[in-house]
């Protein structure tokens, strides 16, 4: 949830993603502060109704990359060139440039090694996914075929008339 | 919302809800092992057991205790590599490259696949580590300082290549896969009835709670995975054919290795999904989501690439007498009718002619055909190796040192063990992991499902009469 724990929501359960979908303008155009919707798989579209911001995690992973591949080249040139260079098989390497066709294959999978766990790494500390984390379940079904759409209030009064219309907009069930 | 043409097949059969992808996938898990599986895994275990000896065999003794001489220096271990690795290819691809070209019908198959390319991996890796004879200075092929008991790894070895390939390869498979399992993990987490079930898969699942940001970053992860993994893959079978083909071995110095490679591992690999899956749709009743439509795509595939290994056969047969180098006309001349031509025929016939009988559109959407093909295949990928490998080294430029190579039974105890380590690895996925990607599947049961399809079609009719 990106809610922090203070704040307090209505949740109503829906059963179909597109009466989510619906649900999500009309719900809104009525005042409610829709924040967030949990649902069992990716539902197309549902960040831009929601008006999420686009995910930065492919540029991290461009970044990541790079690193990479600018580590290789180095760790390539100190080792190879620079520290200790070796004539091996007639083939000596004494110049970087001259090296370099030989040094692609590790600069490539360095490349993809570093993006590839770089990004997944940040996934994860930026989504708050790591083992033992306890996760909030508001539904039992939640992963499974139903969705939560989680609606914020300032204080229980509102939540009667928020109940109201959750179920107004299809929802099988609502939660506080 | 998404439509597709009726005339599609469905992907997933009969009349299936999200809750029932649940029930399906997760019955598995969450229901005791019958007698058949305790069966297989028996078997699997027994003859891993098999592995265990021969490997501390081979590292308390030496080397010595395989049947390579100075001439055949390297045999069934690399052959063994090679054929490993080349089955991980079929994960990979089904997750990464069939991802890109949005190809809905992977979405069943992807995680076994890829179950599959992790254990084979591992099988692969574990060739490398007893064919150094001395396992205990395993990472001597790591840059790492002098002091460490080398001098700097040298860079433009294809070998040192291989050790970045298989590493990098392995561990972003590794990553590509459990992150897809996390929000599969989560469904069983919720469900879960028993204290420990409850316990262990709050742990594996990490806390996965379906947010629409989470949702928004897991698929913007998966994509750039894909991204990643398909130069990757292919690179890893290319950098795997430079260990042969930058040396001056007749048979090895051959510039078409890379293509050539990275079509018959996805070929070798894809038969092994089939053998694999085949029987896990069975024993799992996954009929409906595996179905013949999905063999038939496999068979396809190992079609076309079976084409392209028996093209490079022939490419290579006939560069070998337009090169007018002698010794490359006799490492092939000697590969079809010197002593190991029963090996090489057994390649010839299992890689070339086998795949051509799936032009059948009947054979490709039997499954019996489809497993015993596919098992014609796996046998035939290893002979390619074998054949690549002894027969280009056993006669070498020197006639004087010209011998045969057989393998000992602890060469072969390592092989069989390897198939034990690799079933051992993936009857324990099919039992506690969700073999199908549950979440992701989801997504296609309003648009590619069977039920969704007649839905489609009676509003269509309604359409039209009114």
């Amino acid at each position: 949830m990106s809610a922090a724990k203070h704040k307090k929501f209505v949740y109503g359960i829906f059963n179909d993603d597109d009466v989510v979908m619906h649900a999500i303008p009309a719900l809104r155009s009525k005042g409610l502060r829709v924040k967030d919707v949990i649902s069992p798989f990716p539902i197309h579209g549902l960040d831009d109704a929601l008006g999420l911001e686009r995910t930065r995690i492919s540029i991290t992973c461009f970044l990541y990359g790079m690193t990479g591949c600018s580590l290789a080249l180095l760790m390539m040139y100190y080792m190879n060139i620079f520290d200790w260079p070796m004539d091996i098989g007639g083939k000596p390497s004494f110049a970087f440039y001259k090296n370099l066709p030989a040094f692609i294959p590790v600069t490539f999978e360095s490349t993809v090694l570093c993006a590839a766990h770089g990004m997944v790494i940040t996934f994860f500390l930026r989504s708050k996914l790591l083992p033992g984390v306890e996760p909030h379940v508001i539904h039992p079904r939640m992963a499974d075929d139903h969705f939560v759409m989680a609606v914020q209030i300032d204080n229980d009064s509102e939540a009667a008339n928020v109940e109201a219309q959750l179920r107004a907009a299809g929802a099988i069930e609502t939660k506080k | 919302m998404h439509k597709e043409s009726e005339l599609r097949p469905p992907l997933i059969l009969g009349d299936k809800t999200w809750h029932d992808i649940t029930e399906d996938v997760c019955r598995p898990v969450e229901s005791k092992a019958n007698k058949w599986w305790w069966l297989a895994f028996s078997v699997s275990l027994a003859a891993f057991l098999w592995w265990v000896i021969a490997v501390s065999y081979t590292v308390g003794t030496g080397l010595g205790v395989w049947g390579l001489n100075k001439t055949v220096g390297w045999a069934w271990d690399i052959t063994n590599f090679v054929w490993w690795v080349g089955i991980g290819h079929a994960g990979t691809l089904i997750s990464a490259i069939l991802l890109l070209f949005r190809q809905k019908w992977r979405l069943s198959i992807n995680r076994s696949a890829e179950a599959m390319t992790i254990f084979a991996v591992i099988c692969a890796a574990s060739f490398i580590v007893s064919h150094m004879g001395r396992p205990w200075v395993a990472y001597w092929p790591l840059p790492l300082p002098n002091q460490f008991g080398s001098l700097w790894v040298n860079f433009n070895s294809p070998l040192v290549w291989d050790v970045f390939a298989i590493s990098t390869y392995f561990s972003v498979s590794l990553v590509f896969w459990y992150s897809g399992l996390i929000p599969d993990f989560a469904v069983i987490r919720d469900r879960a009835t028993t204290k420990w079930r409850k316990r262990i898969y709050t742990i594996l699942s990490f806390g996965w709670v379906g947010t629409a940001k989470n949702w928004q970053r897991f698929e913007e992860v998966s994509l750039v995975l894909a991204g990643l993994s398909t130069p990757l893959v292919l690179s890893v079978h290319s950098v795997v054919s430079m260990d042969f083909a930058t040396s001056v071995v007749p048979g090895w110095h051959t510039t078409i290795f890379p293509p050539y490679f990275v079509a018959g591992a996805i070929f070798s690999g894809f038969a092994m999904v089939q053998t694999l899956l085949i029987i896990v749709r069975k024993v799992l009743t996954l009929e409906d989501y595996i179905t013949i439509y999905h063999i038939d795509m496999m068979n396809r595939i190992i079609l076309i690439t079976g084409s392209i290994v028996g093209v490079a056969y022939l490419t290579e047969f006939f560069i070998a007498w337009y090169s007018g180098v002698e010794y490359e006309q006799y490492a092939f001349i000697n590969r079809a009718t010197g002593p190991y031509w029963w090996a090489y025929w057994s390649m010839m016939t299992c890689n070339v002619i086998t795949p051509q009988l799936f032009w059948s559109k009947k054979l490709r959407e039997s499954v019996f055909a489809t497993f015993i093909i596919s098992i014609f295949v796996n046998i035939g990928m290893w002979f390619e190796r074998f054949v690549i490998i002894v027969t280009s080294l056993h006669r070498d430029y020197l006639p004087s040192s010209w011998t045969m190579y057989s393998p000992t039974w602890v060469e072969a105890g390592i092989f069989i063990g390897s198939l034990g380590l690799f079933f051992t690895c993936f009857l324990l996925f099919a039992r506690v992991f969700p073999v199908i990607a549950m979440s992701e599947l989801k997504t296609i049961v309003k648009s590619s499902s069977e039920g969704a399809k007649k839905k489609q079609s009676q509003t269509a009719k309604q359409e039209t009469h009114a």
